[in-house]
């Protein structure tokens, strides 16, 4: 594990060498590598935040210093603490881990699905197949990030990778579920985007009405459902 | 309580010090580009540090307060006045109810901070009152103040009212803060940096070239990041990383080879190689950088950035405690 500084206020924690090959083991590090900072409290931290393969510590190095941490070694005093507490975590087996399912219904009717063509085009089947493939999978969520509460979701069937549009699209609809190489998310704002739409699900991703805003959390597990436009239709209304 | 934006400006955002615990999320940290001159603004008004103030970009805004108030602005080489008389930067000035505070175009610089006694009292969104323009949240509305907009101000605090009789006959307070605290536009400026989280994924030569060359601000520059043009940073292996946290004041590298400079509505994840880090206490002068503007980079350890931040908050300290005699 290293731990490398992300400028003078954070430090970058990178729990696994490899994501392709075991995309759920680096997950699984990851939440555990989390829980295990979150319980230790070390003085001078704002907050953590996980991505793939690594957990961010975001710190006030004057706090630190004022519980003690040396001026000349703030950093060191904090990797010293970070390894202990990592130490003290016990070995999580990925089954233990707690990822709620979480459902998302999705309308795939071409309306709302740009970009289905490209995508079954490039895997070599029908439209309704990819529909299927997209349902038939369970996705865990590695991260949530290029707007608040888009989640970034692995375990894509390898057929429907697809690359980016070359092109991004200026205004992509809150609400589009999309694909983009081997990942599939969801936009949860209206914004631009590269990824490949194939449809649309009636759900707010990110809802500052809600505690916690964001859908979705590092870690959950997913699943779409396809629903019909008449279905849509009732659940935004 | 309100004030009226008579005239908005180029882009006038309600900022305080900004979101935290919400990176995980996706949500930017956002704030004031320069949470230092808005923290000292806020203290020479009588405010907590961290109350919400205006961030003001290129100037051209027109405010009239329905209430006396106390109001200190810092940041670019501006002018700003209260009805027509001057009111430099750092020093407390009185508005009286139905004034106006104006200020006009920057001559360096293009961004300032204007605390108001009482603080803007728009909802906190997260726990901050900054507007997430992306996110379209937060501040007035998620989005800049406009033309005739109103929004509503604080009540004074107490110890804002004994200053308010003191500035009662010369309304502008001869004392500041130290000059470089309020104003913070620089003519040849030099932005110091830690090493990146990738810099072993540069070629040798490309660290060099970022630590000796001049870049310029490119016309695409903003609150999520500065981009620059220069000699092309070459990066040794030619592939973008898995996505991991970046923060204000990373410089990333896209394949293009011409760095981005990340400031505070940046994404809160990355996958551009990371080259380095400006230090936190000279995130201001980046915030004032203009497209058009030459920039350098000068290498510093992470313990001399610590010092430095650390020297900063205890002179910061210092000047609250000598500050309590005017309030009193």
């Amino acid at each position: 594990m290293e731990i490398t500084p992300l400028g003078d206020s954070a430090l970058l924690i990178r729990v696994a060498e490899n994501f392709d090959d075991a995309p759920e083991g680096a997950l699984n590090k990851v939440l555990a590598t989390k829980r295990a900072l979150e319980v230790a409290q070390i003085p001078g931290v704002i907050e953590l935040a996980s991505a793939y393969t690594t957990v961010a510590l975001f710190c006030d190095p004057v706090r630190a210093v004022n519980a003690g941490a040396p001026v000349e070694n703030v950093f060191g005093w904090f990797e010293q603490r970070i390894r202990k507490a990592l130490s003290e975590m016990k070995e999580i087996q990925p089954d233990r881990i707690e990822a709620s399912l979480v459902e998302i219904p999705v309308c795939y009717e071409t309306e709302f699905a740009f970009d289905l063509e490209d995508v079954a085009r490039h895997a070599g089947v029908h439209c309704k197949e990819v529909v299927d493939l997209h349902c038939g999978a369970e996705y865990r969520v590695h991260c949530l990030g290029f707007t608040p509460g888009f989640p970034f979701l692995g375990g894509l069937p390898r057929k429907l990778a697809t690359p980016r549009r070359d092109a991004p699209r200026k205004e992509i609809p809150a609400g589009s579920v999309a694909i983009g190489g081997k990942q599939t998310g969801i936009y949860p704002l209206k914004s631009p985007g590269g990824w490949n739409v194939i449809g649309r699900t009636p759900l707010q991703l990110f809802d500052l009405q809600k505690n916690p805003p964001a859908l979705l959390r590092v870690g959950d597990r997913v699943r779409f459902r396809s629903i019909t436009r008449e279905e849509f239709e009732r659940s935004t209304s | 309580m309100n004030a009226t934006a008579v005239r908005a400006g180029f882009l006038t955002t309600v900022q305080d010090l900004g979101r935290t615990g919400f990176r995980e999320l996706g949500v930017s940290l956002g704030g004031a580009l320069d949470p230092h001159a808005l923290r000292v603004a806020n203290l020479l008004a009588g405010n907590e540090e961290s109350a919400a103030g205006l961030e003001i970009t290129f100037g051209g805004l027109r405010l009239r307060f329905a209430h006396d108030r106390i109001v200190v602005w810092g940041g670019g080489n501006f002018d700003a006045q209260i009805g027509s008389t001057s009111s430099p930067a750092g020093h407390p000035a009185l508005v009286r109810a139905g004034e106006e505070f104006s200020i006009g175009s920057p001559k360096g610089g293009c961004r300032a901070w204007l605390a108001i006694s009482g603080g803007i009292d728009v909802p906190a969104v997260l726990g901050s009152r900054s507007g997430d323009l992306r996110g379209g949240f937060g501040g007035v509305k998620g989005r800049p103040v406009r033309d005739g907009e109103e929004f509503p101000i604080g009540e004074n605090p107490p110890r804002t009212e004994v200053l308010s009789k003191k500035l009662r006959t010369v309304r502008i307070a001869r004392w500041k803060p130290p000059h470089d605290w309020s104003s913070t536009a620089q003519r040849l400026p030099v932005l110091r940096y830690v090493d990146g989280a990738d810099s072993d994924r540069f070629v040798e030569s490309a660290l060099q070239l970022f630590n000796q060359e001049a870049f310029f601000v490119s016309q695409d520059s903003d609150r999520m990041g500065i981009r620059l043009d220069g000699p092309p940073l070459e990066r040794s292996r030619d592939v973008d990383l898995l996505s991991e946290a970046v923060a204000p004041g990373t410089v990333q590298v896209p394949p293009s080879g011409k760095p981005i400079l990340l400031l505070n509505d940046c994404q809160t994840i990355g996958g551009y190689p990371k080259i380095a880090h400006v230090i936190n206490v000279d995130l201001p002068i980046a915030a004032q950088l203009c497209p058009g503007d030459r920039v350098r980079f000068s290498k510093v350890s992470i313990t001399d950035a610590h010092a430095l931040l650390l020297e900063r908050e205890r002179n910061l300290e210092q000047f609250r405690r000598g500050l309590e005699s005017h309030f009193s």
